[in-house]
């Protein structure tokens, strides 16, 4: 998925989003636990964790929407508990759910925006905007009545046009066809490339490797981070690739294999599967006695992402679910 | 799927129909509240045959004919007494103001005349502005006066006892001469319209902001809660003067309602009306969750504010508590401050104590929601 290539920013550039110790409740759970998080100026981060595991809390509390309980830190310079006017000022939110008007049209949406952030010639960034995406035409529709796709664009447009320093994505691409969400992180990056931040959070795999770097979260607790590679290495996790003959016999052998210790992960893929453990040694001593089976032919591969993400997330459920 | 009727799919779905109610807290609330709100308000607060009514005694003339006369009305249930104003301005003034619903003036000589069997005047000022709260007042002094007099033409003055008609009694249905009940509805009307409208307006537009989502996107942007109330309150303020015009051009012009007093000092005070009605329906979208529960809560505060105000049945025929209850809401003050200054010409100082009650109303409120609203989803 990374036929486009973009350059990572420059190690030395500044931290747009520097915190520690983040944290909140609702009620007697924690939904984000001590998060700690640096992200650089022109990066694009990647937020990724099952849903529940905090990602939608921890955006609102850098762009001021919810008061974390106890943290502190910067965002764009800012101090995110006694500053969050300023921040809000600097910072693009799309929110998860599309939180324009619709009943209004795409005109009069933008121009609302433009206002509430006393744009200085509000006229006109609507109408570049318009063009931007290409909607001139269509600038009197109610936002309504778009597609999911066109509708994310809308939003997003929306969130740039006071030109943030900042963009916070809360699943952005939900619900929006394979294109749409192709060109979306095309204009990502290009946005990125002109030192915009972006903080994105996502359930696509693919889309996590698009990013500079991710972290993982599960349980409101931060489990990993670094680019896509530091992450699977730093996880320890080791597949073997089985194929079959039949498809009965693969789904034979997972049925066989889940039980066995040693064995963490076993996931089928159409006519192959992955079979994972944390433990070389051990997931070799308990694969061994398939490993001669007829028909079978095994292969040590490096784990996916996704590997990598639901074996933390099985182990974060044993350590604090 | 067959297309025979299933008892058993009707009993899942009554059993998920009953789950969902019971989630819905503030539905089921209002199913046993509206009933129960309705059971107290028509059984025990409204009463169309108002008894007790503060009457000021304006006598020129102290007699024992005088004091049998005030201790008959008093007896009566219908009256009672008050003020003992001194002269007849202070006696208008307290009719204007509405301290009173009657003025009772016995005239200088009353008693000589009555004992020379000359009919002397005996003159009830009735404010009539409501005239269900006058009438059997008005129907039951007639007889009143003559009974009691009669009595006390006994022994040698007994060949003095007047046939049927000792006084020439003299009611004065101030306002509203005719007992036109559309006299007083239909300025009432404006505050009822406004009252209704104006809270649904607003309950429902911030509701709306949570409800779709667009309220996160708001939050995010750089508006501040005084800019958010303002903003969402101003449109309908113009709303709710384009309503009231609507009504008082139909007063005036339909239902012949005179306007005595001033319009300019009427839309001064609509003003602050109109600003109570939609800070209560501000504070209802911050607790309400969706625009069904801000309805809902519209509807519990529409209803008392209908029947305890004075709007539907007299204010001053309700036992002590309703009327407590009557004194806090907008709707009861601006109904006496618009059928006060559109039927008896009230001015500015007549009107002040109704429109302090308005203003300080206004404020608790606006200061309950502003402290309600919040800038953060937390």
């Amino acid at each position: 998925m990374s036929q486009t290539h973009h350059a990572e920013p420059p190690a030395d550039a500044p931290l747009i989003i520097n915190v520690s110790g983040l944290t909140k409740s609702f009620g007697s759970t924690k939904i984000v636990d001590g998060i700690d998080m640096q992200v650089s100026e022109g990066e694009i981060y990647g937020f990724l964790g099952p849903n529940g595991s905090g990602k939608t809390t921890t955006i609102r509390m850098l762009c001021g929407l919810l008061t974390p309980d106890a943290g502190t830190g910067t965002c764009l310079g800012h101090d995110i508990i006694s500053e969050s006017a300023l921040i809000k000022l600097k910072v693009g939110y799309m929110t998860q759910r599309f939180s324009l008007y619709e009943d209004l049209s795409i005109r009069e949406n933008l121009a609302f925006v433009a206002s509430i952030y006393g744009l200085k010639k509000p006229r006109e960034a609507v109408r570049e905007t318009l063009e931007k995406l290409g909607l001139e035409t269509r600038a009197n529709q109610l936002a309504g009545s778009l597609s999911g796709g066109w509708k994310q664009r809308l939003a997003l447009a929306a969130a740039i046009m006071h030109e943030p320093k900042l963009l916070l994505l809360d699943e952005p691409t939900a619900g929006v066809d394979p294109k749409a969400r192709r060109e979306f992180w095309d204009e990502i990056h290009q946005l990125a490339d002109n030192g915009l931040t972006v903080l994105v959070s996502t359930h696509y795999m693919d889309e996590a490797e698009r990013c500079h770097k991710i972290c993982y979260l599960a349980y409101g607790k931060l489990l990993a981070r670094g680019t896509v590679n530091d992450v699977i290495r730093q996880s320890g996790l080791v597949t073997w690739l089985v194929s079959g003959n039949s498809q009965r016999q693969i789904n034979r052998l997972a049925r066989e294999l889940t039980a066995r210790s040693g064995v963490e992960m076993v996931a089928p893929f159409g006519a192959t599967l992955h079979v994972s453990g944390a433990n070389d040694n051990a997931l070799d001593a308990a694969v061994a006695p398939w490993r001669n089976e007829a028909g079978l032919s095994w292969k040590k591969v490096e784990p996916t992402l996704e590997d990598v993400f639901i074996h933390m997330m099985q182990s974060a459920s044993d350590n604090f679910g | 799927m067959t297309s025979r009727f299933s008892l058993f799919r009707l009993t899942a779905m009554i059993r998920k129909e009953f789950i969902q109610m019971r989630r819905d807290r503030l539905t089921f609330a209002m199913m046993l509240g509206i009933p129960v709100m309705q059971l107290v308000l028509f059984g025990y607060a409204i009463n169309s045959d108002p008894k007790h009514l503060p009457t000021a005694l304006f006598a020129q003339d102290n007699s024992v004919f005088t004091r049998s006369l005030v201790k008959g009305m008093e007896n009566s249930d219908y009256f009672e007494i008050v003020a003992h104003p001194e002269t007849a301005k202070e006696a208008d003034n307290l009719i204007r103001t509405g301290e009173v619903q009657f003025v009772l003036q016995i005239p200088p000589n009353f008693s000589r005349d009555l004992q020379r069997g000359e009919r002397p005047e005996l003159l009830l000022d009735a404010d009539a502005t409501d005239p269900a709260a006058t009438g059997n007042a008005v129907t039951g002094i007639q007889l009143l006066v003559a009974t009691v007099l009669n009595r006390d033409f006994e022994g040698p003055l007994a060949i003095l006892r007047p046939s049927a008609d000792p006084v020439n009694l003299i009611v004065h249905r101030r306002y509203n001469a005719e007992g036109r009940t559309e006299l007083n509805i239909v300025p009432g009307l404006i505050g009822v319209i406004l009252t209704m409208t104006m809270i649904i307006f607003t309950a429902l537009a911030m509701t709306r902001e949570v409800e779709r989502g667009t309220m996160e996107n708001l939050l995010t942007m750089p508006v501040r809660p005084l800019e958010v109330m303002m903003g969402k309150i101003l449109p309908y303020v113009i709303i709710g003067y384009v309503q009231a015009t609507l009504v008082l051009t139909a007063a005036y012009w339909l239902f012949d309602v005179p306007i005595a007093g001033s319009l300019w000092l009427l839309a001064f005070v609509l003003f602050f009306f109109v600003a109570a009605n939609l800070a209560v329906g501000f504070t209802f979208s911050t607790l309400a969750r969706n625009q069904l529960q801000a309805m809902q809560m519209t509807m519990f505060f529409f209803l008392p504010s209908i029947l305890l105000s004075g709007f539907m049945f007299p204010f001053r025929g309700m036992p002590q508590w309703a009327q407590w209850i009557g004194e806090v809401l907008p709707l009861t003050h601006f109904l006496r401050i618009v059928r006060g200054i559109l039927l008896k010409g009230n001015g500015l100082s007549e009107i002040t104590p109704d429109l302090l009650a308005l203003l300080s109303f206004l404020t608790v409120v606006s200061i309950i929601s502003l402290n309600r609203y919040r800038q953060t989803l937390d």
